[in-house]
């Protein structure tokens, strides 16, 4: 016996010639719905018998099993029952993968059994389909539950949804049972949110319209259910705008290359574009895209990629890179849809892991609005959510999360939670928006709205002074106003001018400014990014129990990061934070100068001096701009006066 | 960007990467089990691609039951040299020495259910977190339903029933200590996939999977190769044969095919028009309906 060297097999390898059309297919990823009475199961081993992707030996294990079982002809279905168990007792319990292909398309058919564990196991299916086929049985019409996988697929988002109305050998090829069921869904379908809905009459047995058109149906005029998941397009549940980029791990496997591995989520990028890691908030450039075949002219949606930036930038797994002028939603304050997953139901006064893209955090219910029945979609109040039941809530995280709507982006809006004593999956949810309502906005109790860092084994007190008391006789609301702006843009100025006329109001105020916690409260602070990020975090939370108390607390900070203003902006209810950017130019900054840091960081003796050798990120949606290189002093008090008047805050 | 595309291997691929990758980053002590057919060869190529320009960041094991085709240790060797990556070995016949497991007799004896002893032995001893493995979705139907992170108990074993729900690509990798997870990369990928991507991505493989002259018998209606540990029995006469193998495995429960197939066009052909699953071929899936299922309750690959 002889040992072929690999050097020996790499010229026969090369030496072939392959037809490459392979490399044009392209996937589709399908759920298919439907009970066990539906024929969903016949259906699929129609499609894989069909498409040849049924070997013999799998072919003669189930010709033996129907012959024992004394089955008339062989049972299609079978070859699609997994376990044993399972198949003992004839049902499906879990989601089953199954794959065919055809010249232009691999397929990818995630399997849902129909029967109770039907929900969790249809919304499992269908969360990387994008397509479903749900099978109506044409001598029973439009049922509920066939109204319920309709609207699981809405819910989940899948763009293209086949109605199979199945079992049309039945009913003689009835197109008046046809056209009637068709007419029931359509109404059905016209309150859910399905881009694409299509009808094909089928017979799963008989293999009408399945692979080959049939001459029983010459009123259908649409093409065939293999034809129609050949062609329908794939990708339309990607969001190829937003660039999005979860940070899966580091790899710096020497000096010279750090790159940052993930698959981007939404979106497109190639190098040279503008980028800036959350949450940090630091700025930098694509510098290039790594990968084993060589650097990447560009990488969108779905691909695996590693990325290198032209800045040592701190990033670890968890963040998020993303466009400069295209962000996600940061809060950790989320409405979602959840789906209940787990045996044991939800327990409102648990806390949760919260799995979202590469990070876990904390989460909490804080609210529980509804459940939806799924087979009427009313909705009914509810206390907790079993097993298999959907319902809308609002969950509140420790750590910040970049997000956007699942509606928009389907891989950023996703996430599970996690039982901590179990480790088990117990929930899928998907994010519907940063969470803000009208309680918040009209707040009569002091809620915590950000479950903050804390000390292990405390309890929030709550006083019995509510703020909404103190802001009653106080005569004015309390807002945290948050002055933002270079060095030397006239933050400090600006605010005392303001605080002086608020107390000639009768205002309540406290001031903050950023160097002068600097000389107690946060004296052991530096200006490294995780000491101006914890700088800005406890400034954030003393504004916030001065707040409490019913003041206005004026804080002054260059708080160059949005990400960090965007922390203490989500411990302020709707409505009571204002970011006040305080515009400049820098040139006439560095000229005021006013503590000489200027010149010191100019001749390199302060290091990361915001405007000189640190960037600062300029509020997005300011509430107020005030601009002190246009404007006077007084100008801009009035201007901010007249807005917080025009806000209601100044008159209670 | 206005269109959308990429081919099934890419996204394929993307998902493989993107699976190791979350190993890499949520376990300690991770694993790749490295059994020398075509399945695991990908696994280390994509293992390559995930952690490129560094190197793979985890050991290969590979479980030697002593009955392994020269070719494959050759092999193995070189793709260990050239990865520059570390291999550890552990041998069915150490567990037999420390009478851990029991050979079994007979002409059908085979040494293929006793991996599964040195294979949780290994595990324990060194103290993975997380396996990885080629087993794909399409292999087998207990399979059909097997998760990409699939929980093992602290006696590595897998229960059907107590298995987490995968939602879009959200892995739980959390546990308990002790506990482990297996894990499929190449789950969604079928036995034609694999050999696309060999030939697309030009992955050197082993010249078993080439047609080669051999002396085989039958047995049972498996075509099994004449070896130091596999002899043919009354009756069983040997006949020098034109054959390649569909998978590889242990020698004496893995069966060769008649073929012709001489390169990797040839094989995509023969695997195009195949009639049989490469696992037809295996003497070991033949031995009850369920053989999967309880090899995997017990902690099979």
């Amino acid at each position: 016996m002889t040992i072929d060297t690999i050097s020996e097999i790499q010229t026969q390898t090369t030496a072939a010639e392959v037809d490459d059309s392979y490399i044009s297919m392209d996937m589709l990823r399908f759920t298919t719905a439907g009970s066990v009475d539906d024929g969903k199961s016949t259906l699929i081993g129609r499609l894989l018998y069909d498409s040849k992707a049924i070997f013999e030996d799998q072919m003669e294990a189930i010709e033996q099993v129907s012959q024992r079982r004394g089955d008339a002809e062989v049972d299609l279905a079978l070859l699609t029952d997994g376990l044993r168990a399972e198949r003992e007792q004839g049902i499906t319990i879990d989601v089953a993968y199954r794959y065919f292909a055809t010249p232009k398309r691999k397929f990818i058919i995630a399997d849902t059994p129909g029967h109770i564990q039907y929900t969790r196991n249809m919304v499992t299916g269908a969360s990387t389909a994008e397509l479903a086929i749900v099978l109506i049985d044409a001598r029973k019409g439009v049922l509920t539950q066939s109204k319920r996988h309709g609207f699981l697929a809405s819910l989940l988002q899948l763009p293209h949804i086949i109605v199979a109305v199945n079992k049309m050998d039945l009913v003689d090829y009835s197109q008046d049972v046809y056209d009637k069921i068709v007419e029931e869904y359509t109404d059905f379908a016209s309150k859910l949110s399905i881009q694409n809905l299509i009808f094909i009459p089928i017979s799963a047995l008989r293999g009408d319209n399945v692979v080959d058109k049939s001459d029983n149906t010459p009123w259908y005029r649409g093409s065939t259910l293999l034809h129609y998941l050949e062609n329908v397009s794939v990708g339309a549940s990607r969001n190829l705008v937003d660039f999005r980029f979860p940070v899966q791990m580091v790899l710096r496997p020497h000096q010279d290359f750090r790159g940052f591995a993930g698959q981007i989520a939404s979106g497109s990028i190639a190098p040279d574009e503008e980028v800036v890691v959350l949450p940090s908030g630091r700025e930098s450039r694509i510098k290039s895209i790594a990968s084993f075949d060589g650097d990447l002219a560009e990488a969108a949606a779905g691909d695996s990629v590693t990325l290198t930036l032209n800045d040592e930038i701190d990033v670890s797994r968890g963040d998020m890179i993303v466009r400069k002028k295209n962000l996600p939603t940061v809060s950790n304050r989320i409405e979602c849809i959840l789906c209940w997953m787990n045996e044991e139901p939800l327990n409102p006064n648990a806390s949760y892991i919260l799995q979202h893209t590469t990070h876990q955090v904390r989460a909490f219910i804080s609210e529980l609005n509804y459940r939806i029945d799924v087979d009427t979609l009313h909705r009914e109040p509810a206390d907790t959510l079993h097993l298999n039941e959907i319902g809308r809530a609002k969950i509140t995280t420790t750590r910040p999360l970049y997000f956007d709507p699942y509606r928009l982006n389907r891989s950023t809006g996703n996430f599970v939670l996690i039982d901590p004593n179990t480790n088990v999956t117990v929930a899928a949810g998907m994010i519907r928006r940063r969470s803000r309502d009208l309680e918040e906005v009209v707040a009569h109790e002091p809620e915590p709205t950000v479950d903050r860092q804390r000390s292990s084994d405390v309890v929030w007190e709550s006083s019995s002074v509510t703020r909404d008391m103190r802001e009653r006789r106080n005569g004015h609301r309390a807002a945290v106003l948050w002055f933002t702006g270079f060095s030397g843009s006239g933050k400090s100025t600006v605010a005392k001018a303001l605080e002086k006329r608020l107390y000639e109001m009768r205002c309540n105020t406290m001031m903050l400014d950023g160097d002068n916690v600097r000389h107690g409260l946060n004296g052991d602070l530096g200006f490294s990014d995780a000491d101006r990020k914890e700088n800005i975090r406890r400034v954030g939370e003393v504004a916030h129990l001065f707040f409490e108390n019913g003041n206005l607390a004026l804080c002054t900070f260059i708080s160059p990061f949005r990400a960090d203003r965007e922390l203490a902006r989500a411990l302020a209810p709707a409505g009571r934070f204002l970011e006040i950017f305080v515009k400049c130019d820098l040139e006439i900054c560095k000229r005021r100068d006013p503590k000489g840091l200027y010149a010191k960081a100019l001749a390199g003796e302060i290091k990361e001096f915001t405007g000189v050798s640190s960037p600062y990120e300029e509020p997005t949606h300011p509430e107020i701009v005030v601009e002190t290189d246009l404007h006077s002093v007084e100008e801009c008090v009035n201007q901010i006066v007249d807005e917080l008047t025009r806000r209601g805050l100044l008159g209670v | 960007m206005t269109t959308y595309l990429r081919s099934h291997l890419k996204q394929l691929e993307s998902e493989a990467i993107y699976v190791m990758r979350e190993v890499a980053a949520q376990f300690e002590r991770p694993i790749l089990l490295f059994s020398g057919g075509k399945d695991s060869i990908v696994l280390a190529h994509l293992a390559r691609k995930a952690f490129y320009p560094g190197r793979i960041p985890f050991p290969l094991l590979h479980i030697d039951t002593g009955h392994n085709f020269p070719e494959t240790l050759a092999f193995r060797d070189q793709l260990v040299d050239e990865l520059d990556v570390q291999l550890i070995v552990r041998y069915v016949q150490d567990s037999i020495d420390q009478g851990r497991a029991v050979e079994e007799t007979g002409p059908n004896a085979s040494r293929n259910a006793l991996q599964t002893v040195t294979l949780l032995d290994a595990l324990g001893e060194l103290r993975v977190e997380a396996a990885m493995g080629g087993a794909r979705r399409d292999e087998e139907k207990a399979r059909a339903k097997e998760r990409f992170f699939s929980h093992r108990d602290e006696f590595g074993q897998w229960d059907p029933k107590n298995q987490r729900p995968e939602l879009w690509n959200l892995y739980n990798g959390r546990k308990h200590p002790r506990e482990n997870f297996r894990v499929f990369p190449i789950s969604n990928w079928t036995e034609m996939d694999v050999w696309q991507y060999i030939y697309h991505e030009g992955i050197q493989m082993p010249s078993l999977y080439f047609s080669h002259r051999r002396d085989v018998f039958v047995r049972e209606g498996v075509l099994l190769a004449v070896s130091d540990v596999v002899q043919p029995q009354n009756g069983e006469t040997p006949q020098n044969k034109i054959v390649r193998f569909r998978t590889i495995g242990d020698m004496t429960c893995t069966g060769a095919v008649e073929s012709t197939a001489s390169s990797l066009a040839d094989i995509i052909q023969e695997v195009a028009s195949a009639r049989v699953t490469e696992r037809g071929a295996r003497a070991d899936d033949k031995r009850s309906e369920a053989a999967m299922e309880d090899r995997k309750k017990q902690g099979y690959f």
